[in-house]
């Protein structure tokens, strides 16, 4: 593995809306290393969600250069495995077969399938629904299923499109800590796009600030609270401090904000 | 709320008459989408086919209607019977469910994968849209003519009958099945390292199947319209030729026993489809 996961260089993307060109990423430069958590936010408009899509090749930039681990990226591939907020299971594949699909592509045996699928699934929690169909699952499980299906694929990066956006609270905050806790177990480094401020600081190594229309990065900022980070961390000054200034920030970048 | 407004003097609000209230009417039985008890369900079910059967017995009984226009459900039955024991109804039955199973199977094996076609990629359906599209308005019937002239009076041009009449819907409506898919799922298939042709085959295809079953099932009804009516030109044999035999002599018990017959047939394809397509569809329950 190189020094660097992911580099995007000068990447620009433009789209057009009713036949008018417009600038959804201006410029943007962004390196991620091995291990990094990184939470990019931003306010509707930022184009957030057009980077992730950048990164995961489903669209291709403008102009500029995105290489994982050193080599371009011409398309979409498993070294970077990408979850959406919601509805990209197949419903018709049991949980297990969910979690098995990027093995049965790579032509594993059964026997390595299942080995490798059963320490994911226990790693998710998801052991006990293994045979189960995406309907049967809560919300939580079925987001569980897709970072699972994705890191069986072992990533370089794993992506998150506002992974818990659809979530009711709580078990937003139980996903929010099995993510850490899957981030420290395996290794993985994770990019992931959020609106939620809060979600960001408390998961995130490094926060980036995205600003809107077009989006460019404004501030890109190391989260300095410790490894271990629990609900309390929530609730502890350092904490409250670094959300409500990049809240501001957010604020300040969006188009037309109100300030307080 | 009004007093709480009038204490606002300034308020505009308060100057405005109540708002007239509505009454919730009772609840009925064309209450919109809200399940009905089990009692009214099933007398409603009964009565759907014992209400008009009862009308037949009464208009046939009392010969309000000649028995050479409504012949009596027993005449029709014994008729029936008669066919039946003659060997006569299996073979008219057997050849015109060939035909169904030979003109619409053959209609399912272009449309399905010309519909995955139109429905998977835009040059598919830029391609075929335009020119299905203006020929499933034309009537299959209206090509009985040219089809005799093509290709004679025997099986062939049935067989074409029943193919024109359902391969332009079957194939319109598995595209439109097949565009259902969403976009999310192949995206997240070629992120998982699937190329073009796995998408179609495990992501595709798995998630079209219990709607292009449904599409077969309409169809499937549509095709034993057209093979009826196919059978009432020269034929000589079939459930539609037999109907056109009875008219000459006017054996009207005939032609209902061989409607019943046509009816019955119907029923079991549309329940024998619904069966596959619970079972393929389980997942979207």
């Amino acid at each position: 593995m190189g020094r660097v996961t992911l580099e995007l260089v000068d990447v620009s993307m433009d789209y057009r809306l009713r036949g008018k060109e417009k600038r959804a990423l201006d410029s943007v430069n962004l390196t991620v290393s091995p291990r990094e958590f990184l939470c990019v936010v931003g306010a509707s408009g930022s184009g957030k969600s057009t980077l992730l899509s950048l990164v995961a090749g489903l669209t291709m930039p403008t102009s500029g250069q995105i290489t994982i681990e050193g080599h371009p990226i011409t398309g979409p591939g498993p070294d970077r495995g990408l979850v959406f907020q919601a509805g990209s299971l197949y419903p018709w594949r049991t949980v297990e077969r969910n979690v098995a699909f990027g093995l049965e592509l790579l032509g594993l045996d059964a026997a390595e399938r299942s080995r490798r699928v059963d320490w994911y699934l226990a790693e998710t929690g998801l052991a006990e629904v293994r045979r189960s169909l995406p309907r049967q699952l809560s919300g939580g499980q079925q987001q569980r299923v897709a970072i699972a299906r994705a890191l069986v694929c072992e990533p370089a990066v794993l992506l998150l499109d506002e992974p818990f956006g659809a979530l009711d609270v709580q078990t937003k905050e139980d996903m929010q800590l099995l993510i850490r806790q899957i981030w420290r177990d395996t290794g993985t480094t994770v990019l992931m796009v959020t609106h939620d401020v809060e979600e960001a600081v408390f998961l995130g190594t490094r926060v980036v600030v995205l600003a809107s229309e077009p989006g460019r990065v404004a501030a890109d900022l190391r989260i300095p609270l410790a490894e271990d980070r629990s609900l309390a961390t929530k609730r502890s000054p350092a904490f409250l401090e670094l959300r409500a200034s990049i809240e501001d920030m957010v604020r300040a970048q969006h188009r037309g904000g109100v300030t307080a | 709320m009004k007093a709480a407004l009038a204490e606002r003097a300034a308020d505009v609000r308060a100057a405005w008459p109540p708002l007239p209230r509505r009454t919730r009417p009772q609840r009925t039985v064309l209450a919109i989408r809200t399940p009905l008890s089990r009692r009214t369900t099933t007398i409603l079910t009964v009565g759907s086919l014992a209400v008009p059967f009862a009308c037949w017995v009464v208009l046939s009984a009392t010969g309000a209607v000649p028995a050479t226009f409504l012949p009596s459900p027993g005449a029709v039955l014994s008729v029936g019977w008669e066919m039946a024991r003659s060997g006569e109804l299996a073979v008219d039955a057997w050849t015109t469910t060939r035909r169904v199973l030979e003109g619409f199977g053959l209609a399912v094996v272009v449309s399905v994968p010309l519909g995955i076609l139109m429905g998977t990629f835009h040059a598919g359906q830029a391609a075929f849209e335009p020119v299905i599209g203006l020929l499933r308005y034309l009537p299959a019937s209206a090509f009985i003519p040219l089809l005799i002239i093509w290709l004679g009076l025997g099986e062939p041009s049935k067989i074409a009958i029943l193919f024109i009449g359902t391969v332009f819907f079957n194939t319109l409506m598995t595209a439109d099945v097949v565009r259902g898919v969403p976009r999310a799922l192949i995206d997240v298939s070629y992120t998982l390292g699937a190329h073009r042709g796995e998408v179609l085959r495990k992501v595709v295809v798995p998630h079209s199947l219990p709607g292009i079953i449904d599409a077969i099932r309409v169809n499937a009804a549509a095709a034993w319209n057209f093979v009826v009516v196919a059978e009432l030109v020269n034929s000589t044999a079939g459930l539609g030729y037999r109907i056109v035999r009875a008219q000459r002599f006017l054996q009207t018990d005939k032609i209902f026993a061989v409607l019943v017959v046509i009816g019955v047939i119907g029923v079991t394809i549309d329940v024998a489809l619904r069966l596959v397509r619970t079972r393929v569809g389980r997942w979207a329950a």
